[in-house]
């Protein structure tokens, strides 16, 4: 059984760590691009980055004001039980959010669309969210936590079959020149692209592909895989850089994940997850060991499943000889 | 259009700032402050512009730079406040305030994220004598939380809540920040963004027209959008 109270401590010092410590992945994506950034402002704004990435971590404090929407991302083992049951769980990381707010301190970013109402915690209607997905054989739950900037470098479009391949990259660019200017998208960015789906789903599976995806990981499909790093080289083709400013840093990478859609449509959104990527993971075993890491693990092969069953990938392996 | 050398010019200043300081700023030079600043956003001014609310303080003898920021804070059983991070938020959105601003405030600079328009500077900011810096990113919101030594005071908090209300700090080494409009109202992020055009228009190049376009590609709400 998996202690509420362990819950809600893990869900507040992944609250802390999203927020202060800068992802080993996205840091050394940023590293090698300054070393080849053409502009010399552009330069100067990432070894800013970089000088500020250290000091968030010798203050422990937050490594950008607008600290985000804390949300979270719960991966629940099929084998795996939570004392109080899921109720009690989402009251821990209520209860977290809240608290990590006030002590951290992050900055209260959540209020009322209408009244602007602002209990400075965080919390309130429909936050933070949380989503679910699962996972066969496992004994354990992966709490992982994303504190996303909300304004800019986000947008979604339908697009039809007929507008292949030159449509999704006129709309990756679109996105890119639109927010990248003034650097409003605060790039570089990993930019997270959700392809097909319903137009709701299209809107999810970019922001977790932006979100829940280190620098470097590759679709698995090799035909997505080489669209990622084709996207990737144009984003970066544009003589644009940090802050826009000319140069040529925009996307430290490029993650794409794909849903069965319309036979009509092509619903396609972009993400940029910014200079300021937080995001957590901790892994929660049932005899108590909490193991973190910033590697959501997210896209399993369950995630990712095509067929009407669920067959494991060495099972699939073995049957097709 | 980078400063000479690839090395970039830094000054440090003084808040509040002396005209004179301010003739010297050169287009993307980096700047560090000293003294005096407070916070203003959407809540502050809508109150006072919006609303007709006299500023909960003689705005002109506090200081003459205005920081577009909500910081990363929280309130003390005790009444002090932690000030975790600290960075702007994006300033044209507050365009619609800033020719009141400037006649109410007696500003001199603001700081902020990502500047204003050209049109906003040659038309606004010119003829105020005001300069516009932004900060770097972003966020450098650790090395600007660093910069921050003392909340003087915070106005309107139990109104407008942390995120909106009026902050008042004393500085000291804050930074790094860019020149984004000089005196004579050129913007940074607009003479890049000219220079940068053909490049991406040969992005573009070759790729075939979308199926269905959208409103907000044309002002024409009479074309149809196939």
């Amino acid at each position: 059984m998996i202690g509420k109270d362990a819950v809600e401590e893990t869900a507040y010092e992944l609250t802390a760590r999203a927020s202060i410590e800068i992802p080993d992945d996205y840091l050394a994506g940023v590293e090698k691009m300054a070393e080849t950034e053409e502009g010399d402002l552009g330069r100067f704004v990432l070894s800013s980055m970089l000088e500020n990435w250290e000091a968030a971590k010798e203050d422990r404090r937050a490594m950008c004001g607008d600290t985000g929407l804390p949300r979270y991302y719960v991966k629940i083992g099929n084998e795996a039980a939570v004392e109080g049951g899921f109720i009690a769980l989402e009251a821990a990381i209520r209860r977290a959010t809240a608290r990590a707010t006030h002590e951290i301190p992050l900055r209260p970013n959540r209020v009322h669309p209408l009244w602007r109402t602002d209990h400075n915690n965080n919390v309130g209607i429909n936050a933070p969210e949380i989503e679910y997905s699962f996972e066969p054989d496992a004994e354990w739950i992966d709490i992982t936590t994303v504190h996303k900037g909300g304004l800019f470098g986000t947008d979604y479009r339908m697009l039809f079959p007929g507008d292949g391949i030159d449509g999704i990259k006129r709309f990756f660019l679109d996105v890119l020149v639109s927010f990248g200017k003034r650097g409003l998208a605060c790039q570089p960015a990993i930019v997270g692209v959700g392809l097909g789906g319903s137009k709701d789903i299209s809107m999810t599976l970019g922001k977790q592909a932006a979100c829940l995806r280190p620098v470097g990981d590759r679709n698995p499909d090799p035909a997505i895989a080489e669209l990622e790093e084709e996207l990737k080289a144009l984003g970066n083709s544009i003589g644009m850089g940090p802050m826009g400013f000319v140069g040529s840093s925009m996307v430290v990478d490029c993650h794409i994940e794909v849903g069965y859609t319309h036979t009509g449509g092509m619903p396609i959104s972009v993400h940029c997850f910014c200079l300021s990527s937080r995001r957590a993971t901790a892994r929660m075993f049932m005899d108590g060991r909490v193991e973190h890491r910033t590697d959501p693990k997210w896209f399993t092969p369950y995630m990712r499943r095509e067929g009407v069953e669920w067959t494991p990938p060495a099972a699939s392996l073995k049957a097709s000889g | 259009m980078d400063a000479a050398g690839g090395k970039l010019k830094s000054v440090r200043l003084t808040a509040p700032v002396r005209p004179e300081d301010l003739d010297a700023l050169e287009l993307g030079a980096v700047v560090y402050l000293d003294g005096v600043i407070y916070t203003g956003r959407e809540g502050f001014y809508q109150r006072i512009i919006g609303d007709g609310q006299a500023p909960p303080v003689d705005l002109a003898s506090l200081s003459n730079v205005n920081f577009h920021c909500s910081p990363a804070a929280s309130r003390n059983d005790d009444g002090t406040f932690t000030v975790g991070a600290v960075t702007a938020t994006a300033s044209f959105r507050f365009s619609k305030w800033i020719e009141a601003w400037f006649a109410l405030s007696g500003c001199k600079m603001i700081i902020g994220k990502g500047g204003m328009s050209e049109a906003d500077y040659k038309s606004y900011f010119v003829p105020n004598g005001a300069v516009y810096l932004t900060t770097v990113g972003y966020g450098t919101g650790a090395l600007l939380g660093r910069g921050i030594k003392r909340v003087r005071d915070v106005h309107w908090l139990d109104e407008l809540g942390i995120a909106q209300a009026m902050w008042v700090f004393e500085v000291e080494n804050f930074g790094p920040l860019l020149v984004d409009c000089d005196r004579a109202g050129n913007s940074l992020f607009e003479v890049h963004n000219r220079a940068m055009k053909a490049k991406i228009e040969a992005a573009y190049e070759g790729l075939g027209k979308p199926a269905l376009a959208r409103f907000g590609e044309t002002d024409d709400r009479g074309e149809e959008l196939i």
